[in-house]
C-alpha cells in the first residue's frame, strides 16, 4: 500500500511528536489513532520500556515508555501528553509522546539512513532522519523498537 | 466466474458433508438394509461432488462421482455391505479429506486417487455385472419424481364416484414452487382460486389450514374436480409466478373403489417396490430438515470476539452512567440506567450463548475412529455416545478434542481386552466404551468409560517403588488414589513398562496438562476387571470465569476463584519464619506464605500494621497463602489476552477489564507459586 503511495507521489505521510526536546515521525499508514493519556494498569515482571496495559475500547493493549526506551528524561504527564496507537505486525501498542504536533507530507529525498546523524544510542530504533528547513525529524523503527525483529530471528 | 470467494463456505460445509458421510457410513455397516441411511450417503456425495465441481475441483469430482457409482451398487442390492466394502470407501473419504485439506488459495494439489478409483471399480466387478448405467442427476431426479402417496379416505372416493357420474373428472395435481419462494401461502391462494374458476377442490394435502399458514415445504397437492380438460387447467396453473405444476394425473374413481386399496393407482404411475418408496420419504425429511438450516448463518469466531468486546465496553459505560446518577442524584437517569442493565445482562448472555456450540462437533469422529481402531486391534466394540447437544465455548471445543482421542486409543489399546480374553473372564465378548458429557452447574462432564480390565494398582505401586517415584514406605502406604495419581506423572508415562502392564500411562500427562490449561479437572476410578472410567470437568467457558479480586498496595489483581481454596486474616506478628520462609499456622498445620507485593514488585507506601488477608491457593497438592491488603469482592470476569508483546510472564494469565474501565491482571497461580 505505502508502495503505491511512495511510487506515486515519492513521499511519505508522517505523523510528528515530539518527545523531550527531540521531534520524531511515525508513517501514518502506522498509526491506527491517537488519545489522551488513559490510566495506565503496570504489568509486573515485563519489559522495562513496557509501562503497563491499558483498555482500547475493551481491547487491552501493552503502552510503551518511549522517554525510557529512548534513554531520555523522565516523562512528566501534562495536558498535552498523548498516547499514540499504532499497529505492528497486526497487533496494536500504545507510545506514549509529550506531544502531538502534525501530520504532514515529506518527500523521499529528504530522508536520510540514520548512520549519518542522531545519538548513537538512539540509532538502533531510528529507520532515517527527515529534514524539514532546519527541523530534524527521528523515523523511528517500531519493529526493532519493540524486540520484534529479535523474536522472529529467534523463533 | 470467480469462485474464490466462496472457497470458505465450501471448505466448511465439505467437512460437513464429510463429517455426515463417515456418521452415516458407520450407520450403514451396522445397519445394512437401511435404505434411508444409504439415501443420506448418496445425497452427502452428491452434493460434495457438485460443491466441488462448481469450484472447479477435478480431483474431488471424479472421486465422489466414483463413490456415487459404488454406491449405486449397494443401492441397486448388487453388492452386500461388507466391512471389506466400507473399508474401501472410508480410504475414500480419508483421500477426499486430505484432498480438501490440501486445497490452497492456488486450487486443488495433485493427488493419486486412482488406486482407490481401482478399488471402487472393483467393487463393480464384484457382482460381474455392466457398470450401472444411471444418469448423473440420477438422486436428484428420482427425488424429483417421487411422489407422495395421496391417501384417500371413503368419502372422498364416493365423492369422486359421484363426480364421476356427472362427467367430471378427477385429477391428482401436484403444484411445486420455486425454491426461496416468498409468501407461500398467497401462491397457494391463486392456485387455488385459479383452480376453483374450473371446478371443485375435494382435498389437499397438506391442509389448506397449514397452506395458510405457510406449514409445508416446496409442493402441495390438491384432488381436483372439473369438467375442463387437463391442459386447460394446467395451463392456467402455469401462469402464476415461480409456481410449477410437477404432476398432474386423472383418477380413475371406479378402480379405486373396486381394489378398496385406498390409492389413486394412477396417480402414482411408477408404483416402484419399497425401497423407492422409503426413499421418497427420506427425501421428504430431510427438505424439512434442510428449511431449518436455511436459519442459520455461519460467523467467523472473530466476529463474535469482537461484539463480545463492545458488549463489555457498553457495560462498563453503563457503570460510568451510573457513577453520574450517583453523584449527581438524578432519579430519573438511575431509573433509566436500571432498565439498560437489565438489557446489557441478557445480551451479555446472549452473547455467550451464541459462542456455545454442541460437543457433537468434536465426538463425531469418535465413531469412526474407535470402529477403525476395534477392526485394528481385533477387538469387539460397542461405542456408545450420550449427551451429543452438551454446549460448550467454542474456545473449549477446539481445545478438547486431542484428549480425548487420547483417552480412547488408551481403553481400546489397553483398557479393553480381546474377545477370548473377555469370555474367560466371564464377560460379555463384546465390550462397552461409553463417551458421555452432561452439564453440571457451571461445569461440563466429560466422561470416558470401559468395561475393560482396569488398571491394576499394585502393579503401579511396585514399579513407582522401583522407579524411585514412591519410597519403600511411602508405597506401602499409599492408598489407590494416589497411586492413580501417579499415572498422570510425566515420568512415570513414559516408561514403557507401563503400557505392559495396564496401559494408561502414555501420555496421561499431556492430558492432564491439557485438561488444567483449560481450567479443567481429571480424575480416575478404576476397578480391576470391571473397568476404568476417566472423568473430566471442565468449565462452560474460558471466556469468563469466577474470581477474586486483591488489592496490593495500590493495585488489583484478579485471582481465578478455581484456585483459591479459602481466604483467612493474620495479624503480621503472627508470622513466623521457618528456614527463611514465612509460614503461618492454619489449624494446626504450617502453610507457607507469600506477599504478593514482593513478588510481584508492588511499590507499598506506608505499611499499616493492621491485620493482612491470607488467600490460600492450590497448586497440585501443595497449598500456599498469598498476602494481600485487601480483599475486594468475589466477581465475574472476562479474559482477555495480553497480547503478543506480554505473553509468557510468569505468574500472569491474562487481563481483565473491570466496572471502572481499569484493567486489572489476573494471576496464575500454577506459575507464580
Amino acid at each position: 500500500m505505502s508502495e503505491e503511495k511512495t511510487i506515486s507521489k515519492d513521499e511519505v505521510q508522517l505523523v510528528v511528536f515530539s518527545i523531550g526536546a527531540e521531534e520524531y515521525g511515525l508513517e501514518v499508514s502506522q498509526v491506527q489513532e491517537i488519545i489522551r493519556l488513559l490510566p495506565i494498569t503496570r504489568v509486573p515482571r515485563a519489559a522495562a520500556f513496557i509501562e503497563g496495559v491499558i483498555n482500547l475500547r475493551g481491547n487491552v493493549i501493552p503502552v510503551v515508555n518511549l522517554h525510557y526506551r529512548l534513554g531520555l528524561d523522565q516523562r512528566k504527564d501534562t495536558d498535552r501528553t498523548r498516547i499514540i496507537v499504532a499497529e505492528v505486525q497486526g497487533m496494536a501498542v500504545g507510545l506514549i509522546v509529550d506531544q502531538v504536533l502534525e501530520v504532514f507530507y515529506l518527500s523521499r529525498s529528504a530522508l536520510e539512513p540514520p548512520a549519518s546523524a542522531g545519538s548513537v544510542n538512539d540509532v538502533a530504533f531510528i529507520k532515517g532522519i527527515g529534514k524539514l528547513h532546519d527541523r530534524l525529524i527521528l523515523l523511528l523503527d517500531l519493529e526493532s523498537l519493540l524486540y520484534l525483529n529479535k523474536a522472529e530471528a529467534v523463533s | 466466474m470467480d469462485v474464490s470467494q466462496y472457497m470458505d463456505l465450501f471448505l466448511a460445509e465439505a467437512k460437513e458433508h464429510l463429517d455426515s458421510l463417515n456418521e452415516n457410513l458407520l450407520a450403514l455397516e451396522k445397519e445394512p438394509g437401511d435404505i434411508k441411511v444409504l439415501n443420506e450417503i448418496f445425497r452427502s456425495a452428491h452434493t460434495l461432488k457438485g460443491m466441488a465441481a462448481t469450484m472447479g475441483f477435478e480431483g474431488i469430482t471424479e472421486l465422489t462421482h466414483e463413490m456415487e457409482s459404488a454406491l449405486m451398487l449397494f443401492k441397486e442390492g448388487k453388492v452386500a455391505v461388507t466391512p471389506e466394502v466400507v473399508d474401501v470407501l472410508f480410504r475414500c473419504l480419508d483421500t477426499l479429506d486430505m484432498m480438501i485439506e490440501n486445497i490452497t488459495e492456488q486450487g486443488e494439489q495433485s493427488y493419486n486417487y486412482q488406486p482407490l478409483i481401482e478399488d471402487l471399480r472393483k467393487l463393480d466387478k464384484m457382482r460381474g455385472g455392466q457398470p450401472p448405467a444411471y444418469p448423473q442427476e440420477g438422486v436428484q431426479q428420482g427425488e424429483a419424481r417421487q411422489e407422495q402417496p395421496m391417501e384417500f379416505n371413503e368419502f372422498d372416493i364416493s365423492v369422486m364416484h359421484a363426480a364421476a357420474k356427472s362427467r367430471y373428472s378427477s385429477y391428482y395435481i401436484k403444484i411445486g414452487l420455486a425454491p426461496g419462494t416468498v409468501m407461500k401461502s398467497v401462491r397457494a391462494f391463486m392456485v387455488f382460486r385459479a383452480l376453483e374458476e374450473y371446478g371443485q377442490i375435494i382435498k389437499c394435502q397438506p391442509p389448506a389450514q397449514d397452506l395458510e399458514e405457510e406449514k409445508f415445504d416446496d409442493s402441495f397437492e390438491v384432488v381436483f374436480l372439473t369438467q375442463e380438460p387437463a391442459e386447460k387447467i394446467l395451463q392456467s396453473l402455469e401462469k402464476i409466478a415461480e409456481v410449477s405444476v410437477l404432476s398432474l394425473q386423472s383418477i380413475d374413481a371406479d378402480r379405486l373403489g373396486e381394489d378398496d386399496s385406498n390409492r389413486a393407482e394412477t396417480a402414482q404411475p411408477e408404483k416402484t417396490a419399497m425401497p423407492e418408496k422409503s426413499a421418497g420419504q427420506a427425501a421428504v425429511e430431510h427438505d424439512s430438515a434442510g428449511g431449518a438450516a436455511f436459519r442459520t448463518v455461519r460467523v467467523d469466531i472473530g466476529r463474535l470476539d469482537n461484539l463480545m468486546n463492545l458488549v463489555g465496553e457498553l457495560v462498563i459505560n453503563k457503570t460510568r452512567l451510573e457513577q453520574i446518577g450517583l453523584t449527581h442524584r438524578i432519579t430519573d437517569l438511575l431509573e433509566a440506567i436500571e432498565q439498560m442493565g437489565r438489557l446489557t445482562t441478557d445480551l451479555q448472555n446472549l452473547v455467550m450463548k451464541v459462542r456455545m456450540v454442541p460437543i457433537k462437533q468434536v465426538f463425531n469422529r469418535f465413531p469412526r475412529m474407535v470402529r477403525d481402531l476395534a477392526r485394528e486391534l481385533n477387538k469387539e466394540v460397542q461405542f456408545i455416545m450420550e449427551g451429543q447437544d452438551t454446549e460448550l465455548d467454542r474456545t473449549v471445543i477446539d481445545e478438547i478434542g486431542d484428549p480425548l482421542v487420547h483417552l480412547i486409543r488408551n481403553a481400546l489399546d489397553h483398557g479393553i481386552e480381546q474377545p477370548d480374553e473377555r469370555i474367560k473372564a466371564g464377560k460379555e465378548k463384546t465390550a462397552l466404551l461409553r463417551l458421555a458429557a452432561r452439564h453440571d452447574g457451571n461445569n461440563v462432564i466429560i466422561m470416558v468409560e470401559d468395561d475393560g480390565r482396569g488398571i491394576d494398582i499394585e502393579k503401579i505401586r511396585r514399579k513407582a517403588v522401583e522407579k524411585g517415584l514412591l519410597t519403600g514406605k511411602e508405597g506401602e502406604y499409599a492408598d489407590e488414589g494416589e497411586i492413580l495419581k501417579l499415572i498422570f506423572q510425566p515420568g512415570f508415562s513414559t516408561a514403557e513398562v507401563v503400557t505392559d502392564l495396564s496401559g494408561r500411562g502414555v501420555g496421561m500427562d499431556v492430558v492432564k496438562s491439557k485438561i488444567e490449561s483449560l481450567n479443567g479437572n481429571i480424575s480416575i476410578e478404576t476397578k480391576k476387571n470391571v473397568g476404568t472410567k476417566v472423568i473430566i470437568s471442565l468449565p462452560l467457558t474460558l471466556a469468563i470465569i469466577q474470581a477474586l479480586l486483591v488489592g496490593i498496595g495500590g493495585e488489583q489483581y484478579a485471582i481465578p476463584l478455581s484456585s483459591i481454596d479459602e481466604t483467612t486474616f493474620i495479624l503480621p506478628e503472627q508470622i513466623k519464619t521457618v528456614k527463611n520462609q514465612e509460614v503461618m499456622l492454619l489449624r494446626g498445620t504450617v502453610l507457607p506464605l507469600l506477599r504478593l507485593d514482593r513478588l510481584l514488585d508492588i511499590p507499598t507506601g506506608n505499611k499499616s500494621n493492621g491485620e493482612l488477608f491470607v488467600v490460600v491457593v492450590r497448586k497440585g497438592e501443595r497449598r500456599v497463602g498469598l498476602v494481600v491488603d485487601l480483599l475486594v469482592g468475589q466477581q465475574e470476569i472476562v479474559i482477555k489476552s495480553l497480547g503478543q508483546l506480554l505473553t509468557g510472564i510468569r505468574g500472569i494469565a491474562g487481563a481483565t477489564i473491570l466496572g471502572n474501565g481499569q484493567v486489572s491482571l489476573i494471576l496464575d497461580v500454577n506459575s507464580l507459586v
